[in-house]
């Protein structure tokens, strides 16, 4: 079985300046696999170069240099695009349309008609909740209702490979639960899903693999305990109700000690030694423990370690 | 195949009968062939040449509008806006997305175009039934002529070339500059036979071959436009109709060919 997608030393330059046109790298040199049945996350932050790479795999844009190839052929084959699913980073559909007839007019273009398709556009539309708006021009809708239609349009041919660039984006945070658990849902099934994000959590959620990218080069790729294993930086406790005989004791352990309110606090801890052992002490003498959450690295720390702050002069070549 | 291109024209036809744009522009053509009814009253034992000087201007004049104003906006709208990202995704490839387009909106102008036949008939219709036989003699051809269909044909076959040219430029540039080079094309369009002539005068060959270029170049207009010919009850023959029809068509597929051509090799950014 060939891997779902492949990229070979893929590479991007885009033209920029007007009187006199540069090129710009916005990826650089970047060979990936992604094997069958995988949730792929593509991570990293803002003008990273992953709507680019997504681009570049639906041949939206065409390479400067290198290759790609989806389920064992080249990007473009109409032969391939049956069996896949896109949604664009803030997409847009024809506002004249219905998310019906929009579903539809898809739909058609796959080759499927009558029954079928009618049946088709109808389940997709509940599954992403478009109730009864489904009958009203998309110019009514909004944004994260957009976000739906788009999923729905994504999966109108029930694809092998499935690209979604930022599908979080837009939603709140019923939208946000309802979309990884579609994507948890595709991967139960067997399908490839590739999808861009900068938010972290995200791909903790739902990836077995995931690849890092800043400034159009690849810095970290394979899986994510692997990669982010280092990343916590401690952790923060808030508790209530400390006695203040409680407070030089805390002082001496805790990184940071914020007052709140009367007897209620926010510490800050380094990784070492762990809550499970520090807080049965600090709590010993009264207190109660509110919350305790690790702390970690965004996505930009991470990248800043990796690549260093230094900033490579891409313009200039 | 050739569904897929189909199911993409219709969608064309679909935008445009749900644009305002559209009924504004089919409202005033009606409008300015009713009209015509009236201002034919203020020259006497002119009227029905007049009818149909006003009638086949109109449907000329608006149908342009509608080829420029629609066609420009086909492809680059798609790629302004973005939607073009979801449908390229699908299993269409950049040919027949510009093939379907121009379809879609050769289908809108037929069926507009129809639609201002049929309101000069019936101006013309009620015009006959109002003059006396007597009147009626002196015409130089008679208010139901058919032949004025072979004009209206014709006008059509030219605004089909017009739809290829706003294509070819929509695939490129922003609707605004591509209204203005389509237009621009349209006048130029009219005046290129005039070209083959200048080409005798010209003592540089180069200048000669350079006239003889842009004469097969550009687009050659006027021989479709027959309107003063049959409203004055001059014969138009079908092989003379064929003919231009079927170098238009030729003309026509170039253009597409081109339009494709350059759309395929385009970045969506
Ligand atoms: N059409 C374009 N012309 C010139 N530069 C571009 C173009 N599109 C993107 N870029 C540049 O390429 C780089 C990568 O952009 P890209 O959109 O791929 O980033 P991204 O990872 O998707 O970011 P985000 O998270 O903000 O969506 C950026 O520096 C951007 O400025
Ligand atoms: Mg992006």
């Amino acid at each position: 079985m060939p891997a779902a997608i492949v990229t070979e030393h893929l590479t991007k330059d885009y033209r920029v300046g007007f009187w006199r046109p540069r090129p710009y790298r916005a990826l650089d040199d970047l060979s990936l696999t992604v094997e069958p049945g995988e949730v792929f996350g593509f991570l990293g932050p803002n003008g990273a170069g992953k709507t680019t790479t997504l681009k570049l795999l639906m041949q939206l844009v065409f390479p400067t240099a290198g290759r790609a190839e989806i389920l064992g052929r080249p990007v473009g084959d109409p032969a391939v695009k049956r069996r896949i699913g896109y949604l664009a980073e803030h997409p847009y559909f024809y506002d004249y349309l219905t998310a019906e007839e929009l579903l539809g007019y898809f739909g058609g273009l796959f080759g499927y008609s009558g029954a079928d398709r009618t049946r088709r556009v109808a389940r997709l539309l509940d599954e992403v909740e478009i109730g009864a708006e489904r009958r009203l021009q998309l110019r009514k809708f909004s944004k994260g209702m957009i976000q739906r239609v788009g999923l729905a349009q994504a999966l109108i041919n029930d694809p092998e490979v499935i690209f979604l660039d930022e599908p979080m984006s837009g939603l709140d945070p019923l939208g946000r639960r309802d979309v990884r658990a579609l994507i948890l849902r595709l991967r139960e099934e067997g399908r490839t899903v590739f999808f861009s994000s900068h938010i972290l959590a995200d791909a903790e959620a739902l990836c077995s693999r995931a690849a890092i990218l800043a400034k159009g080069r690849l810095v970290a790729s394979g899986s994510l305990s692997e990669m982010l294993a280092f990343q916590v930086r401690g952790w923060e406790a808030v508790v209530e109700q400390l006695p203040s005989e409680s407070l030089p004791r805390l002082e001496a352990t805790a990184r940071r000690v914020q007052r709140i309110a009367e007897g209620r606090y926010s510490l800050e801890f380094p990784p070492e030694p762990p809550p499970e052992q520090v807080l049965p002490s600090l709590l010993s003498a009264g207190g109660r423990l509110v919350s305790v959450m690790p702390l970690r690295q965004t996505l930009e720390d991470f990248f800043v370690e990796r690549v260093g702050s230094a900033d490579w002069d891409r313009m200039g070549q | 195949m050739l569904a897929t291109i189909l199911r993409i024209g219709v969608n064309v036809f679909r935008e445009s009968v749900r644009d305002k744009v559209l009924y504004n522009l089919v409202f005033f053509a009606l409008l300015l062939i009713g009209a015509s009814l009236l201002i034919s009253q203020l020259s006497a034992g002119q009227e029905v040449k007049i009818i149909k000087d006003l009638g086949l201007a109109s449907i000329s004049m608006f149908g342009l509008f509608i080829a420029v104003f629609i066609g420009i906006g086909l492809v680059s709208k798609e790629v302004e806006r973005r939607s073009i990202y979801a449908l390229l995704s699908k299993p269409i490839t950049r040919a027949q997305l510009i093939v379907g387009k121009y379809l879609g909106l050769v289908l809108t102008l037929a069926v507009n175009v129809g639609i201002m036949t049929v309101a000069l008939y019936l101006v013309l219709a009620w015009m006959n039934w109002q003059t006396s036989p007597a009147v009626r003699e002196t015409w130089e051809a008679p208010a139901l002529d058919p032949a004025l269909l072979k004009a209206i044909a014709l006008l059509f076959v030219q605004l089909m070339v017009v739809t290829a040219i706003a294509v070819v430029f929509s695939t490129f540039s922003s609707a605004i500059l591509s209204a203005a080079l389509t237009f621009g094309l349209y006048v130029v369009g009219h005046f290129n036979a005039d070209l083959r002539n200048f080409e005798n005068v010209l003592d540089s060959r180069v200048a000669a071959w350079t006239a003889r270029a842009l004469y097969y170049v550009l687009p050659n207009l006027a021989p479709l436009d027959v309107k003063t010919m049959v409203v004055h009850g001059q014969y138009v023959s079908p092989a003379y109709v064929a003919v231009t029809t079927a170098h238009a068509l030729t003309y026509i597929a170039a253009l597409l060919v081109l339009a494709t051509w350059i759309f395929s090799r385009r970045d969506f950014k």
